[in-house]
């Protein structure tokens, strides 16, 4: 790709921040022009979350615009729903297959959407992985992000060493092993 | 040196400073602010620290500035009103070293109560600001303003907003500046603000804003770029940025000082445009100044004065359109909510059932106020919890508050929390404040305050004690309980409430997502005992969810094995395991 808008969206405490930061830093050494936008602070607790990449020759501004994203990675499949209306007419979603009711839904006051892949699938491109089956097959639940992270590195392009060298210096040192195992296994998908 | 890295605006003020040569750095914790103190500690020549509030991190600065070196204070946009005092007087003084205050913003509410616009304070205590547009900007700009400070004789604030500090883009490092420090000198014309030499100071701070009205049409943090004739925009900060997506052909005048505006390049600007707009988020504090000037301007009767813009507004605004092909679906909304294993749901879920209102703080537990713990009543601003339970003490009696208490965070409550307990210790309230004790100030991520034994340097030091010093104030009535033990929570709150005297409760247990945390247990559900009350998930706790069938099922690696849940049940069907 030559200049891409990417959004990684998902729950708080998913991992959208690291995420991000390796697309972020793989584009940097690829030699373009990149900028983030990330979000702190209260709405990190539980909440629906969203970062934005862009890179490119020159970029603007750090977000992502409605109708301008080319890739959704979404972490959990509502929030796919919730910012799906940010894609290109060919945009594609990478989802993670895992559901986590909102506390809107567990207290009963609003009901967790049914099929929502499906419908997703009608209007958009989509390529649906299971990331916690294959973090476990590793033996670390918390690797699923580097696994998302791989499925999604197909579409956005570079080489897979160039992803391998920023994951190997971002990821703390004890995981970096299975951090890039797990990676493979989403690149190899 | 020149190295490209890609930085957080916030990592890119800290660096800015480090460059520029500061050697003294004051701030309280306040999203989007805190990460500029974290990364600049990191800097062995710099020293940092946390203050209790905002008010004392800019005295420090005050202090290291007049003792003649380089000094920084942050803080969040509402920080600065608790700073305000000394911001107002150090416009008097000015400086010896260089002094900046940065100020961070927060259009569209991510993390604040409030939306205000730290612009308006700047002009009416006639202190420059500059306001950059992206990281690389953000470092050299807090270089300019230490330059602006020393030249000028003035503290000089750097505004950023929460998407300025909170994006990354690409900066170019530079090596620091070894500034050499200033020499102190006896000023009391200068340094003792008493009527006498204020008066002299005041004459001063309006001959340096006239200089710097003229002289700000030649900084360099200014931008004119002429394309469109037809079509122009005034503009700054973040905004910037969205001009530049939207109307990549238009005219635009980008301006890095705010106050004072420079008058004559903006008049210069309008000439060559035919159709000039002020893009600028919140107030509209550029807008008005130009209109006064009796020059025709387009601005706030087409963009908003809440929250943060985007290209898609601005198209929106001008053109009639923007890009958006798809509309959105309808899904449940996702706000943010209190962790598994969280302290302050245990004594949420305590007040709950004994029907307390609190009147609360700013903190994570701000989120006691949504349903199902709907607990909190009422929240303003930090350390407000006590005082307001103060007032209603006053206004309607010790009957209308026994079902109230206040609660308030163990940072917060160094904060400003403190004075209001003595006043209640002064005036003879007898209301009960609960401190929720986390040893932490955790929602802007974990920050160390004076009672954790930490420095931000991560060097041990004293931890003020909390009972000890509430005890110290004259507060009669003052016990420790360990937020998990919900019986003798329950229990200790109903002899507080009920009691004619002044409580402070110390609900104490650490933030769940406090480094070297472990969690050897966990909460697992049996479906066979389960009779579907709805009861456990009463507490909120997102590791739990209710199944087709109406039993639960407890998520185990999100499960931090508090036992809440287990507490809640009366049938047994919840039980803790060893992981």
């Amino acid at each position: 790709m030559k200049s891409a808008n990417i959004m990684v969206v998902g729950v708080g405490g998913q991992g959208t921040l690291l995420t991000s930061r390796i697309i972020g830093n793989t584009a940097l050494n690829a030699g373009y022009d990149v900028k983030l936008s990330e979000v702190h602070g209260m709405a990190q607790r539980g909440g629906s979350v969203v970062t934005f990449i862009r890179f490119g020759e020159n970029v603007a501004e750090p977000v992502v615009e409605a109708g301008d994203a080319d890739i959704l990675i979404s972490f959990e499949i509502l929030e796919a729903m919730r910012y799906a209306h940010y894609l290109k007419k060919d945009g594609i979603i990478i989802v993670n297959d895992c559901k986590i009711d909102p506390m809107t839904v567990v207290i009963g006051a609003e009901s967790y959407p049914e099929n929502i892949i499906k419908k997703l699938g009608e209007k958009h491109r989509i390529h649906t992985i299971d990331g916690l089956s294959a973090a476990k097959d590793l033996g670390n639940s918390k690797v699923l992000n580097s696994v998302v992270l791989g499925a999604a590195a197909k579409f956005i392009g570079f080489g897979k060493s160039e992803w391998e060298d920023v994951i190997k210096v971002t990821v703390p040192t004890k995981t970096t092993d299975i951090n890039l195992k797990a990676f493979e296994k989403g690149y190899g998908e | 040196m020149s190295k490209k890295k890609i930085m957080l605006g916030n990592q890119a003020i800290a660096r800015g400073a480090y460059e520029a040569g500061v050697k003294v750095s004051s701030a309280y914790p306040g999203t989007p602010s805190t990460e500029i103190s974290e990364f600049l500690a990191k800097y062995d020549e710099v020293y940092t620290e946390w203050a209790p509030n905002e008010k004392v991190a800019l005295e420090v600065a005050i202090g290291a500035s007049f003792s003649g070196v380089r000094s920084l204070a942050c803080m969040k946009h509402v920080g600065l009103n608790v700073a305000s005092d000394p911001l107002y007087t150090f416009a008097y003084t000015g400086v010896n070293g260089g002094s900046v205050i940065v100020v961070a913003d927060d259009p569209g509410l991510a993390s604040s109560q409030n939306e205000q616009d730290t612009r308006m304070i700047a002009r009416s205590a006639h202190i420059p600001l500059l306001e950059p547009s992206d990281s690389e900007e953000a470092r050299v700009f807090i270089k300019f303003a230490y330059e602006l400070s020393e030249k000028y004789d003035t503290p000089v604030i750097l505004r950023t907003t929460t998407k300025l500090s909170h994006s990354q883009s690409v900066v170019n490092i530079e090596e620091r500046e070894e500034v050499t420090d200033k020499v102190y000198e006896r000023n009391i014309k200068k340094y003792v603000m008493m009527p006498g030499s204020a008066i002299g100071r005041h004459v001063a701070v309006e001959e340096r804003e006239n200089v710097l009205q003229r002289d700000a049409s030649e900084f360099p943090v200014n931008k004119v770029e002429i394309k469109d004739r037809k079509l122009g925009f005034i503009t700054s900060g973040i905004p910037y940025q969205y001009v530049k997506e939207a109307c990549p052909d238009a005219s635009v005048l980008k301006l890095g000082i705010i106050n004072p505006l420079p008058r004559k390049l903006i008049k210069d600007f309008v000439k060559e445009v035919e159709c000039v707009y002020v893009i600028e988020e919140l107030e509209p504090v550029i807008e008005e100044q130009i209109k006064s000037w009796g020059i025709e301007v387009k601005g706030k009767e087409l963009f908003t004065k809440q929250g943060e813009y985007s290209a898609n507004l601005l198209k929106k605004a001008i053109y009639g359109k923007d890009d958006a092909i798809f509309s959105a679906d309808k899904v449940p909304a996702r706000p943010p909510i209190l962790c598994s294993g969280c302290p302050h749901r245990s004594v949420f879920s305590v007040l709950n059932k004994l029907k307390i209102h609190a009147a609360g703080d700013i903190g994570c537990y701000t989120l006691g106020a949504v349903a199902p713990l709907s607990v909190i009543d009422t929240t303003v601003c930090m350390g407000a919890s006590i005082s307001v339970l103060h007032g209603m003490e006053k206004a309607k009696g010790k009957d209308f508050i026994k079902d109230w208490v206040a609660v308030i965070g163990d940072s917060t409550f160094l904060h400003t929390g403190v004075n209001s307990l003595i006043n209640m210790v002064y005036n003879k309230a007898s209301g009960t404040v609960i401190i929720l004790d986390n040893r932490t100030t955790g929602m802007t991520g974990h920050q160390d305050h004076a009672a954790t034994g930490k420095t931000l340097k991560g060097e041990e030091t004293y931890a003020v004690n909390l009972e000890t010093l509430c005890r110290a104030i004259g507060v009669p009535n003052v016990c420790t309980v360990n937020a998990f033990d919900v019986d003798t929570l329950e229990k200790t709150i109903k002899d507080c409430v009920n009691g004619s005297v002044l409580s402070v409760i110390i609900a104490k247990a650490p933030c769940a997502l406090l480094k070297g945390q472990k969690f050897p247990y966990k909460c697992v559900s049996d479906a066979e005992k389960c009779k579907k009350c709805g009861m456990c998930l009463k507490i909120g706790c997102p590791a739990i969810t209710r199944n087709v069938d109406g039993t639960v099922t407890i998520n185990d690696t999100m499960c931090n094995g508090c036992g809440l849940c287990m507490s809640k049940c009366k049938f047994g069907a919840i039980s803790k395991v060893e992981r």
